[in-house]
């Protein structure tokens, strides 16, 4: 196909406009806006999950975010401030806020309540009890916040293109269209889903390795907790 | 704000609005009819099962963007024809809500199926009298997700020349003046969460059985 040309010609990937720059600004704008929501999201999403209070607010709240028109909550933020790349990568961030919000809010409220009222039972102070087993359990569910709020910024990155001024692959596509150089078009695009499918894979790759971390501990308490079942209590007395 | 501004143009706004909640409401009932026969199929194929819920995954990660452009190659379509925006969120509708009926299909708890199975229910009559009714919450879940998202979504395709919401957007871009563009943002975030109340209110109709059901 003619239109891949474009992607893999040596001398679309140097230069200032060039698709190595595009790459690297646009990854740079995700992983910024994803670190701001996360750095707002979870410990607001902590705070809910343990104290439950405010979850229909807050959570009712962070989904209307959804309604947001990213496209047109940019040009605003931008007008309105008058500068270049900050409001962009705050205006993603935004987009980045309900799903890690939420993942972490429902991941704690989520954790084995038995796991919990053994924690205090043990004298753990409330934030002993959040830090030490609840986020910890939690943790499957913030990492799939994460994944799908990082997929969502990724591919939405691109219309801050609209915006004069700011890079990222969404230039690249941008800049095709009136041309109708889709070559150009298609390498924006290509290069968009590829960084999101591979940003997603490490992130699945560190939250697999979260609940491998994690399996090694539930089973012990599970053990002291459940029944054991008949044959179980038949060896014991056997034992016995 | 500039209230005259409003007024004068209300002609305009109410004609960008029509054509964006077209826009984005075509692709959430047209999903809604094909998803729950393709949500059938993958929940049916076995162990092909979540390698093709993986590929729907990696749809939303092409840019919306991206898939305006192209799609007039693929369809053969005018470049400035609004069905591509319609045929690609339909695209985006039809991997989201595919994946909320998977999900609910397998959430079904197995005893109520054998339930189904020992009053002598066969395979049609279970999946509709049955696993569908119970699986329906989850897909309302991922209806109000697709259909707020698409509403919010559609100002895009001012980026490649339909007219929607976004049109509003253009013109404060081009001419620096903010009222066009805060009109554009407010309905649009009212429309999109008028919409998602419209559907809580189907569900509550049609779905009784589903009344408090807490889904993330």
């Amino acid at each position: 196909m003619s239109y891949l040309q474009y992607l893999f010609d040596p001398n679309s990937w140097t230069g200032s406009g060039g698709l190595g720059i595009r790459v690297g600004q646009h990854l740079l704008y995700s992983l910024i806006a994803v670190a701001i929501a996360a750095v707002i999201g979870v410990p607001i999403g902590m705070l809910i999950g343990h104290t439950r209070r405010g979850r229909v607010i807050v959570l009712g709240l962070a989904n209307s975010f959804r309604a947001i028109p990213t496209l047109g909550l940019l040009i605003l933020v931008v007008l309105l401030t008058q500068t270049s790349w900050i409001p962009v990568v705050c205006v993603l961030g935004v987009l980045a806020l309900p799903p890690l919000l939420t993942g972490t809010a429902t991941g704690i409220m989520q954790a084995d309540q038995e796991a919990v009222r053994a924690a205090r039972g043990l004298g753990m102070s409330g934030g002993q009890v959040l830090m030490r087993v609840e986020m910890p359990l939690a943790m499957p569910l913030v990492i799939a916040g994460l994944r799908s709020a990082t997929l969502q910024v990724i591919a939405t990155a691109t219309v801050a293109a609209y915006v004069p001024g700011v890079g990222g692959l969404g230039r690249t596509i941008l800049d095709g269209i009136p041309p109708r150089n889709y070559g150009e078009v298609l390498a924006g695009a290509i290069l968009v889903a590829v960084l999101a499918i591979v940003i997603d894979i490490v992130l699945a790759l560190v939250g697999r390795s979260f609940s491998r971390h994690l399996r090694l501990k539930p089973p012990r308490l599970t053990a002291l907790t459940t029944a054991p079942t008949p044959a179980a209590e038949e060896q014991e007395q056997a034992a016995a | 704000m500039n209230w005259q501004w409003i007024v004068d143009n209300a002609g305009m706004i109410g004609t960008d609005l029509w054509q964006h909640l077209l826009l984005a409401l075509i692709p959430v009932i047209v999903s809604f009819v094909i998803s729950i026969p393709i949500g059938y199929l993958i929940f049916r194929s076995g162990p092909a099962a979540n390698v093709i819920l993986a590929i729907f995954g990696a749809i939303y990660s092409i840019p919306s963007l991206a898939i305006f452009v192209m799609l007039p190659l693929v369809l053969g379509t005018q470049v400035l024809d609004p069905l591509n925006v319609v045929v690609a969120l339909t695209i985006y509708t039809t991997a989201l809500l595919s994946r909320s009926v998977v999900d609910g299909l397998r959430d079904v708890p197995l005893d109520v199926k054998q339930s189904a199975d020992a009053i002598g229910f066969g395979r049609g009559r279970r999946l509709f009298r049955v696993e569908l009714p119970l699986a329906m919450p989850v897909i309302f879940a991922g209806l109000r997700i697709a259909s707020v998202s698409n509403i919010a979504l559609v100002s895009i395709s001012i980026l490649i020349g339909v007219p929607s919401l976004g049109s509003l957007f253009n013109i404060t871009l081009q001419t620096g003046f903010l009222t066009p563009v805060w009109v554009g943002v407010i309905l649009s975030i009212l429309v999109a969460l008028l919409a998602d109340l419209v559907i809580v209110l189907i569900q509550r109709g049609t779905l009784p059985w589903a009344r408090r059901r807490v889904t993330t």
